[in-house]
């Protein structure tokens, strides 16, 4: 199918794409790599009457140092650049090690950082990654701008704090604490397919080798990026052992209550919830104590 | 009326200046406005690969485009593969000879998606070129020829540079 008519404007600086979405509001959309939204539109799922193209905005399109280690991405950058981008490598890894797995080449030429934070779907991984590692996303309109922290910007299903008037500009993710690992651990049906659940574990160790924080996070599995309190509540203080981490593991399991759908069943999804949570901090674990994985 | 905007673009070295309504989908453009059939189209949503083109210099999909936003920037397309109308590009030869095709709906997207592949890795591992043609479906071959296909291509390539 084809999109219905809309009015289309390409801003080429921020001001003036903040000016539109201003004048514009509710029926108006924010065209970012259009690799979720054109999908839809074409299937009209989604029928804005206005739409404020951001890929001429050259400003929004940078990876920086945040202060203190920690790093900066400019809502228009690409998913292929974020993939090949140093600093996000020694800054992020998380992100670094994750990017592979979102979509395929021609997808992530096109898609950004920050569409794909603004869209929450909770079967992408970046919005998970962005709960697991505390990040914060910056949101500007006419009116101003707020820093919206990353538990607070996702509030249900492709839901956010966003007001229709504003867009993403900026999303930090803050330095990796000290003594910490990270992981990822995906199944999905093909590479680049949308994961049927991916886990995202960051841990710390403190100078006793106990877990000092453990954030644990999943897409797929919900309305929205799910946070899984009750195992990092189980693991928090221990040392990481091998049966401490399955205890945290299968508390996991309370903590979300995935969706079935044709792709698989919510037993299998809780299932996978289990098995890539153990996997993840074991793997975070590992690297926390200073091991290779 | 609807809205129309005019757009200049330049399409496997040619330049052309269009009004568009904002709404039409850059596959489109090149299918119905330029005449470039050899851009398939599979699935308007991303899946397929299909309709994939050399935006800048990448491989995207132009499902997932408005021609609008093609206005000032360079495309080619499968069209603009071939050195000439005598030779064809060491790809679709070795498409060709590694029986990397059947039907050949699929075909375009893959030489789009696997040109700037090779051109950045001329000696890929056989994973990494399954990884490189993950996004591109094929109902016919069952990939293995595909994958043979780019090995040859990767081999002519070398020659050719050297
Ligand atoms: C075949 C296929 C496979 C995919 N697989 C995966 C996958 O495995 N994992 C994954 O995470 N994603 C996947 N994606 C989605 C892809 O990562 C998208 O790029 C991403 O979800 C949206 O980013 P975008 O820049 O394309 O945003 P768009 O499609 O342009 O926008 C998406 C939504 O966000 C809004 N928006 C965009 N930018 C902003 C902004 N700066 N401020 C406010 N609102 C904004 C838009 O208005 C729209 O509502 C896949 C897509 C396809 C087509
Ligand atoms: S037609 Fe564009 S990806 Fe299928
Ligand atoms: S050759 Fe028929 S779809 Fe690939």
């Amino acid at each position: 199918m084809k999109p219905p008519p809309f009015a289309y404007h390409a801003p080429t600086t921020l001001d003036e794409a903040l000016q539109l979405m201003a004048e514009h509001g509710y029926g108006a959309k924010a065209l970012a790599g259009g690799q979720s939204l054109i999908a839809t539109m074409n299937f009209r799922l989604s029928i804005p009457s206005v739409l404020i193209d951001l890929n001429r905005i050259r400003e929004l399109d940078y990876i920086e140092p945040a202060a203190g280690g920690g790093l900066r991405v400019g809502a228009m950058t690409r998913h292929a650049q974020v993939e090949k981008s140093e600093l996000a490598a020694e800054r992020a890894p998380l992100v670094h090690d994750t990017m592979p797995l979102i979509a395929h080449p021609q997808i992530r030429n096109r898609g950004t950082f920050g569409g794909s934070i603004a869209h929450a779907d909770p079967a992408a991984e970046l919005p998970a990654i962005l709960r697991a590692l505390q990040g914060r996303v910056k949101a500007q309109s006419a009116r101003g701008e707020r820093w919206i922290d990353a538990d607070d910007f996702f509030v249900g299903l492709f839901a956010t704090a966003l007001e229709p008037d504003e867009i993403v500009t900026e999303v930090q993710l803050p330095p990796m604490p000290a003594h910490s690992g990270w992981s990822v651990q995906e199944v999905a049906r093909r590479h680049g397919d949308f994961a049927l659940v991916a886990a995202f574990a960051l841990l710390s160790l403190d100078d006793k080798g106990a877990c000092r924080d453990v954030r644990l996070t999943f897409c797929g599995v919900g309305e929205g990026p799910a946070l899984a309190p009750s195992a990092a509540a189980a693991l928090k203080g221990q040392q990481p052992s091998e049966q401490a981490i399955k205890e945290a593991a299968a508390a996991a399991t309370n903590d979300v209550d995935p969706p079935g759908d044709v792709h698989a069943s919510s037993q299998f999804r809780r299932h996978l919830v289990k098995i890539l949570a153990e996997r993840a901090l074991s793997t975070a674990a590992a690297r926390a104590s200073g091991k290779e994985v | 009326m609807p809205q129309t905007m005019k757009i200049n673009v330049t399409v496997n070295g040619v330049a052309y200046e269009r009004e568009v309504e904002p709404r039409l989908l850059l596959s489109d453009f090149i299918r119905h406005e330029l005449g470039l059939t050899g851009t398939h189209v599979g699935c308007e949503h991303g899946v397929c690969g299909a309709c994939t083109i050399l935006f800048d210099g990448l491989a995207v999909r132009s499902c997932l485009m408005f021609a609008v936003q093609a206005d000032g920037h360079e495309i080619v397309t499968v069209e603009g593969l071939a050195p000439d109308s005598e030779h064809m590009h060491p790809l679709q030869e070795a498409f060709w000879e590694a029986h990397g095709l059947q039907c050949g709906f699929c075909t375009p997207g893959f030489l789009m998606t696997l040109k700037p592949f090779l051109e950045q890795n001329p000696d890929p591992t056989e994973e990494e070129i399954r990884e490189a043609i993950s996004g591109n479906l094929c109902r016919c071959t069952g990939y293995q020829h595909i994958v043979d296909a780019v090995k040859l291509a990767a081999d002519k390539m070398k020659e050719a540079a050297s």
